[in-house]
């Protein structure tokens, strides 16, 4: 197998802290592209990996914002120019009426945003990946933990990131074809 | 540094107290919690009971289909309203649902704000409950307008008529409300099956299921960075559900407190209305929770703890739904408006009273058994408190919306209302589709959150020691 067929190197590991104290000593040791499987959300994994800040909540907060101008934009401009109708002889801008709708239009699309921003800054939908090609990757959904060590890093040297994973906890060391 | 331990999710230093019931049997690990879970779907062979059942609501569903086809060849006529209770039970019914659905979002996004670990196990199939509800409840308006297929006017968009919807009208933002609602609650659902479902995927053996999950998973991998954008999703997801769930009944109870009809113009709707609808939202989540835990043998994972923290929001929520009845009542005598007495006595003493002392009966007296641990600890004794609710919750609509029309202003237009049996068809029908849908969803999908079920083991949290070096 030559490096450029390579996706990387994975390690396996059989706890959490076993999993975050190799993140951290990757890190340490001055790898950048790794990245982290588990079964279930682990913060300190992505904080280990480097990873602490996402834009899910500014994009949510924008399509807030966009969502409550569109509700609120579209009654006054159907009531006061595309088709004003006198109900109960209130005012044409009468806004109390209209805050409700702007408030779920508001949530709505901040609530749309979250989801479809989420899903495409992870890259969702994706049908292929590497490191479906490990043969125990499927443990990942289930009880195990994975560390992988990418060969696109600067730092990476097949054999001695092999021997720099085996010195950690793992109880498997295996590489990942592309 | 020190936030590390502060991190621990609080069910880890959770204190139980004497006699109280843990949220997680211990003993279990990350495997067996998975493959419990994935065992219940994917292991287990199609039992004649459940086919027994499907088989019943299926034939209930086709009810509903039946008469709803009628309905669309004869019109409205066919059911009991006319001048003047022109909102029968298709509103009444669609109340009751929307309030049903409720419950699911309250148990996955507020108590996933608060913290309370004990909603991990009831999330998951609280929200397909909340779903299929709300499918159930957007029957009854689109029905109910008489030419459903003309449902897409009540959307603004641009026409060659040239009109547009009154935005002033609270049906309209009822509208808004509800079809947010539906659209939000299927997110969040969906966004919550995403990693159960790559779990599936990575389980299942027959090719062509793990094809489907595949495909629903969308190569979902567990990836740190994913977890941490999921994570964040999530929250937000449950930060927008929470004031929502409290706007949407607000605004069904818009639909009946904006107008001037005695007996529903009155303030106390909102808080009243989302309470009620927390209320009978609970009731079938324990009606839906008792057999599923009995039948599929998850009493280690939906236990006594969960029933009890469930029976004790039903009293809480029951007893502000008993306030809201009280404070009704001394409204219409208080206001000094002479109609809003009569409502009031007409509702206590008139043709209807029957419907009304039900309901005193079902819903404020009835559940009061939930003050003892007895009751609360013994499943048949919940599961039917929660039916008597789901009735009296039910009841609580039909005597809003009846006997306020039947005898309004001026005594020359009063009338009587009764319900055919198309009415009764109608009604039977969306049960037959609310349970079908529940049938099918235990059986395809993961019906307790593995992933969160997991984050409930003390063994998934990272140690101190290993967060500090």
């Amino acid at each position: 197998m030559t490096e450029a067929t390579l996706h990387g190197v994975v390690a396996e590991y059989l706890t959490p802290d076993a999993l975050v104290a190799a993140c951290k000593q990757a890190r340490k040791a001055g790898y950048r592209r790794l990245d982290a499987y588990t079964p279930y959300p682990l913060e300190e994994a992505a904080e280990a990996i480097g990873f602490e800040k996402t834009q899910v909540p500014l994009l949510t907060l924008i399509g807030g914002i966009l969502g409550g101008l569109t509700g609120y934009g579209l009654q006054y401009w159907v009531n006061l120019s595309a088709y004003p109708q006198n109900i109960g002889g209130r005012p044409m801008h009468s806004w109390p009426s209209f805050i409700i709708i702007t408030f779920e239009m508001t949530i709505l699309f901040a609530g749309i945003t979250a989801v479809v921003g989420m899903l495409t800054l992870n890259g969702l939908p994706q049908p292929y990946h590497p490191i479906f090609n490990h043969p125990r990757f499927t443990a990942a959904s289930r009880d195990r933990f994975f560390l992988c060590i990418e060969a696109a890093d600067d730092r990476f040297e097949l054999a001695e990131t092999k021997r720099f994973l085996q010195a950690t906890d793992a109880i498997d060391v295996a590489e990942v074809a592309d | 540094m020190e936030q590390a331990t502060e991190t621990k999710s609080p069910e880890m230093t959770e204190r139980l107290l004497p006699g109280q019931a843990p949220v997680l049997t211990p003993g279990h690990t990350l495997e067996t919690i998975t493959d419990k879970i994935v065992s219940l779907v994917l292991r287990r062979p199609v039992t004649l009971g459940w086919v027994g059942g499907f088989v019943f609501f299926f034939g209930l569903m086709n009810v509903l289909l039946f008469a709803m086809a009628y309905l669309f060849f004869r019109g409205v006529g066919i059911w009991g309203i006319n001048v003047p209770v022109g909102w029968g039970f298709a509103i009444v019914n669609f109340v009751w649902w929307v309030g049903i659905g409720h419950a699911g979002t309250l148990i996955s996004a507020v108590l996933l704000l608060l913290k309370q670990g004990w909603r991990n196990s009831i999330n998951r199939f609280a929200e397909a409950m909340t779903l299929f509800a709300v499918a159930c409840a957007g029957v009854f308006p689109l029905i109910h307008t008489g030419r459903p297929w003309l449902a897409y006017w009540l959307f603004p968009y641009p026409n060659t008529m040239g009109v547009w919807p009154q935005f002033r009208s609270p049906l309209l933002w009822d509208v808004f409300a509800v079809s947010t609602y539906a659209t939000i609650s299927a997110l969040f659902w969906f966004v919550g099956l995403i990693p159960d479902l790559a779990t599936f995927r990575d389980s299942a053996q027959n090719p062509v299921a793990k094809k489907i999950y595949g495909l629903l998973a969308m190569g979902w991998r567990g990836s740190a960075r994913h977890w941490k954008r999921y994570e964040s999703a999530y929250l937000l997801l449950a930060g927008l559900a929470t004031p929502l769930v409290l706007s949407v009944h607000t605004v069904v109870s818009f639909d009946f407190a904006i107008s001037i009809v005695p007996g529903w113009h009155t303030t106390v709707f909102p808080p009243y209305f989302v309470a009620g609808a927390i209320y009978s939202g609970f009731a079938m989540v324990l009606v839906l929770a008792i057999p599923i835990r009995k039948f599929y043998g998850v009493q280690d994972m939906m236990t006594m703890r969960h029933l009890d923290n469930a029976a004790k929001v039903m009293l809480g929520t029951g007893l502000i739904v008993a306030y809201g009845y009280t404070m009704e009542a001394f409204y219409a005598y208080y206001s000094g408006s002479g109609y809003e007495y009569f409502v009031l006595k007409n509702r206590m003493l008139g043709p209807l009273a029957w419907s009304y002392w039900c309901l005193i009966l079902f819903n404020v007296l009835i559940p009061q058994l939930l003050w003892i641990r007895k009751v609360r600890q013994n499943t048949l004794a919940l599961f039917f408190t929660s039916l008597v609710v789901l009735l009296g919750m039910w009841l609580e609509r039909f005597v809003i919306v009846v006997t306020s029309l039947h005898r309004d202003f001026l005594p020359s237009s009063w009338g009587m209302y009764t319900a055919t049996r198309w009415d009764y068809a109608i009604y039977v029908g969306t049960l037959g589709l609310f349970f079908c849908a529940m049938f099918l969803f235990v059986r395809l999908m993961p019906m307790i959150t593995i992933f969160e079920m997991r984050m409930l083991l003390p063994q998934s949290r990272v140690t101190t020691e290993a967060a500090h070096d």
